[in-house]
């Protein structure tokens, strides 16, 4: 009998999953690394691939790092948002392109525009492990001391832009 | 006035449902004749009301009424009159109506051709099936009508999206819905079976055409469904491993494991409770598939109209009809029995392993799906699940799959001995290998994971020439033809559909390891050569269509210098939404594709143009094709034809059973329409 209730306990193990899936909707979730300095780097450039970017080179401003991927679904879906931005000149996005292909990812710009001042290429991930990305799309506002401030995973929405990423970027520019 | 018939005929449609999922079933239980024989009437009621409110709906669409709110949100004046059609089902609201509609002919479908099944068993599938319906008419009538009203009444519509304005929403979704639906029909046999306690291979027999021909739309569904995305997203892929179209993929995947169960239990009595239980999780996939696409748990490319508020009513729905089934089966099944007994070294042990493989696909499938969402769930944040995970995973499990349709066939029931099968098969498995290996020196380049894919290939194609060989050796006398003739259609429906899982694989090897593709600017007169043939711009022109203005290219496609064709892509901006879409423009042809995409315009009419060169790729779609038809082939079969009960032999039963003689093949004939409009436009 007990091994005939077998599909029963695994249903609904599932179904309690789907629930809790259809009530957490919020895609904010704490990080640890927030208020802590953003991780160090040195990767490649994905356009110039013998020119390096550092971490580094962006203190003294606040800006964006995106984690996508040409295989990504989600990162289409944030994309035009994400030109949009870049477009109105508010914040310089960088875009950390994760576990990818350079030839797919270049290809893939090109379709759907590049809003990223640079991109840097993290082929095995090991950024990512150091940011702790779950997955992606993951977008990341680092401030001019070069401390994490934010983080969104999921794609970027005009709701999370305007409710929550925009007035801290503008609180941010205005500190020393 | 017309959509409040239509909410009307909703109304007594779940009157009805309720009568037809409540007294057939009391009645077969307690033996009731009167509560049985209502069975039939009722649902027939139901189905004819169902469609009345289908009708009506479709009525407001085709005159475009912006009072009703579904229409005023899905449809516009200017929108031609069948896409105005398919929008009746191009909403969240009208796409339940359609299920509820494909639920309801399914379910009068089994009162009509299930003549020669004794009552009590009929009035239990249908009252199952009754069951069904009612949640779906009470989801639809609380959360999701589809005829409320718009007060007052928009002066125009919203348009229907873009993206479904085209020729693969007016077959797809209703194809892919009848065998979600048909599903639930092997469903309602399996619990017929299981409160009546009689699991036996007669049940097996009973429900094993109703799976095929589920089966058999799903496959036709998820295929028009990869060809619509190939030719309309202009990404020129032909899946995505998108939750949604996992979603259907799933029930597939189970819905094979079931079809071969059912195989196994219809000859051999083996299996009873795995294959109920594998009836019930194909249903459940199926009903899943459903919640995943309509609550929009998940992100995906294809959130058309969801609503995370519906997805409660859904999931509710799932866990009632899921847990009183399984909980059913775990009552129950423990008193079923063993079947006949079988060798490790058998044909039964060889379709239980294909059956364990083809779940252990759907799990790592359906674990990649909702992985998203159990993180989600346990507060680690959102993701996304790529194709590198379903790939890696995939094709390591169903190689053995593969490997076991070449041998499965061959192998014989109940036991047989290694020596003798490896004998049979050395040949087969010496010209797969070495015609694999030679095979991607044709195509110009030589590498490994063609000739891997290809030798899986061929071995189900020389494995099925071997068995028909074999078979036609052992039987008896007679010129080629006659033996020919005297194998079973079932037996060729098989051959048939496993090589269009071999067709697949060719095509999904080839166009997977030799397409290229460019991504080039293109001034007026340039050129660029892709897979040898050379692209030349000539230029765009604007071009107006019934409800969007477009930017048309014109590129004249040469090769060795001699024009072949010109190829004309849109970019087309749609009136009401404003939305901008991708047309491709696509030369179909036998060994190749060439895909054109218009990209984004630059300066002095300059183009970024996306060409490609895929070659076997309409395989992929061809094989799927195959495999439908092998499922129809075996349908036909004669023991689904004739009497089956051998037992009666009064006169009555003799006129029933020839009706239902006549009957299936009418069914049938149908469902063959219907694929050879799916193969025709292929070709488009």
């Amino acid at each position: 009998m007990m091994r005939y209730l077998m599909p029963l306990a695994i249903f609904i193990v599932l179904a309690v999953f789907l629930l809790v899936g259809l009530t957490l909707n919020p895609r904010q979730v704490p990080s640890p690394l927030i208020d802590k300095p953003a991780p160090k780097f040195q990767l490649n450039q994905l356009h110039e691939s013998d020119k390096i970017m550092s971490s580094e080179d962006n203190l003294g401003k606040v800006w964006m790092l995106n984690v996508w991927a040409s295989w990504c679904v989600a990162c289409r879906d944030e994309h035009p948002l994400l030109v949009q931005l870049a477009n109105s000149g508010i914040i310089p996005i960088y875009g950390l392109n994760y576990k990818d292909e350079r030839n797919t990812a270049l290809q893939w710009l090109k379709r759907y525009g590049d809003p990223y001042a640079i991109s840097i290429v993290d082929t095995d991930g090991k950024v990512g492990i150091n940011y702790g990305v779950y997955g992606v799309p993951e977008t990341y506002v680092i401030d001019k001391q070069g401390i994490i401030r934010h983080k969104q995973i999921g794609p970027v929405t005009v709701d999370s832009l305007e409710k929550t990423i925009l007035p801290l970027i503008k609180e941010l520019q205005n500190q020393a | 006035m017309i959509p409040e018939i239509g909410n009307f005929s909703l109304i007594l449609a779940l009157l009805l449902a309720t009568l037809q999922g409540t007294l057939p079933i009391i009645g077969a239980a307690r033996g009731i004749p009167s509560w049985i024989a209502l069975a039939k009437p009722v649902v027939q009621g139901q189905f004819v009301f169902v469609l009345i409110a289908f009708f009506c709906l479709a009525y407001s669409f085709i005159s475009s009424d912006f009072s009703v709110l579904n229409v005023a949100n899905n449809s516009n004046t200017e929108l031609p009159f069948h896409f105005r059609l398919a929008a009746t089902w191009g909403s969240h609201e009208g796409s339940l109506l359609l299920w509820v509609l494909m639920l309801a002919s399914w379910s009068v479908a089994v009162s009509v051709f299930s003549k020669q099944l004794p009552d009590d068993v009929v009035a239990r599938v249908i009252g199952v099936l009754g069951l069904v319906s009612i949640g779906f008419l009470v989801f639809m009538l609380f959360t999701s009508n589809p005829f409320d009203r718009l007060l007052p009444a928009a002066t125009e519509g919203s348009d229907l999206n873009p993206l479904l304005q085209d020729f693969g929403m007016v077959v797809h979704p209703p194809m892919l819905y009848m065998g979600y639906v048909g599903f639930s029909v092997a469903f309602a046999f399996a619990i017929a079976a299981l409160l009546s306690g009689k699991l036996d291979a007669t049940w097996a027999r009973w429900s094993r055409p109703w799976t095929i021909i589920a089966w058999v739309f799903l496959t036709i569904g998820i295929m028009l469904g990869s060809w619509w995305a190939y030719y309309e997203l202009g990404w020129g892929g032909w899946w995505f491993w998108d939750p949604v179209e996992n979603a259907s993929f799933l029930p597939w995947l189970v819905g094979t494991a079931l079809v071969h169960s059912l195989a196994v239990t219809e000859k051999r009595g083996s299996f009873k409770s795995w294959t109920v239980l594998l009836a019930i999780s194909t249903f459940a996939l199926s009903l899943l598939g459903t919640f995943l696409v309509r609550s929009g748990v998940l992100t995906s490319v294809h959130a058309f109209a969801t609503d995370p508020a519906r997805g409660v009513f859904i999931l509710a729905f799932l866990v009632i009809v899921i847990s009183c089934a399984l909980l059913l089966f775990a009552w129950r099944a423990p008193k079923v029995g063993l079947g006949g007994k079988f060798d490790i070294l058998s044909r039964e042990s060889m379709l239980l392993a294909n059956n364990i493989l083809l779940l252990v696909a759907a799990a790592s499938v359906l674990l990649g799906t909702l992985y998203p969402l159990i993180i989600d769930a346990l507060g680690f944040g959102k993701l996304s699940v790529g194709p590198p995970f379903f790939e890696a995973v995939f094709v390591p499990i169903m190689t053995p799959a593969i490997f076991l349709i070449g041998v499965g066939p061959i192998s014989r029931w109940k036991q047989m001995s290694l020596p003798a099968l490896a004998i049979r098969l050395r040949w087969a498995f010496g010209i797969s290998v070495v015609s694999a290996l030679i095979t991607p020196f044709f195509m110009g380049e030589w590498k490994p994971m063609v000739s891997f894919g290809l030798l899986l290939a061929f071995w189900i194609i020389v494995c099925a020439f071997v068995n028909v060989k074999h078979r036609l050796n052992n039987s008896g006398e007679g010129s080629l033809l006659t033996k020919l003739s005297k194998q079973s259609r079932s037996y060729y429906g098989m051959h048939c559909a496993h090589i269009g899982v071999a067709i697949f694989i060719i095509g999904v090897t080839l166009v997977n390891s030799y397409e290229t593709e460019k991504d080039v600017r293109m001034e007026i007169g340039s050129k660029v050569t892709v897979g040898g043939y050379v692209f030349q711009f000539n230029g765009t022109s604007d071009v107006v269509g019934p409800n969007y203005k477009a930017v048309r290219g014109e590129i004249s496609v040469l090769k060795d210098d001699q024009f072949v064709r010109k190829l004309y892509p849109e970019k087309r901006t749609y009136n009401a939404s404003g939305m901008a879409m991708t047309e491709a423009a696509i030369d179909t042809g036998f060994f190749r594709d060439l895909y054109i995409a218009l990209g984004e315009p630059l300066s002095n009419g300059a183009w970024v143009v996306r060409a490609y060169h895929k070659p076997f790729v309409d395989w992929i779609w061809f094989g799927c094709i195959l495999m439908a038809m092998g499922g129809i082939t075996s349908i036909t079969d004669r023991r689904y034809r004739l009497k089956i009960t051998k037992k009666e032999s009064t006169a009555a039963s003799v006129v029933e059973s020839e009706k239902q003689a006549e009957g299936t093949p009418a069914a049938v004939a149908s469902a063959t329409t219907k694929v050879e409009l799916a193969t025709e436009t292929t070709k488009v």
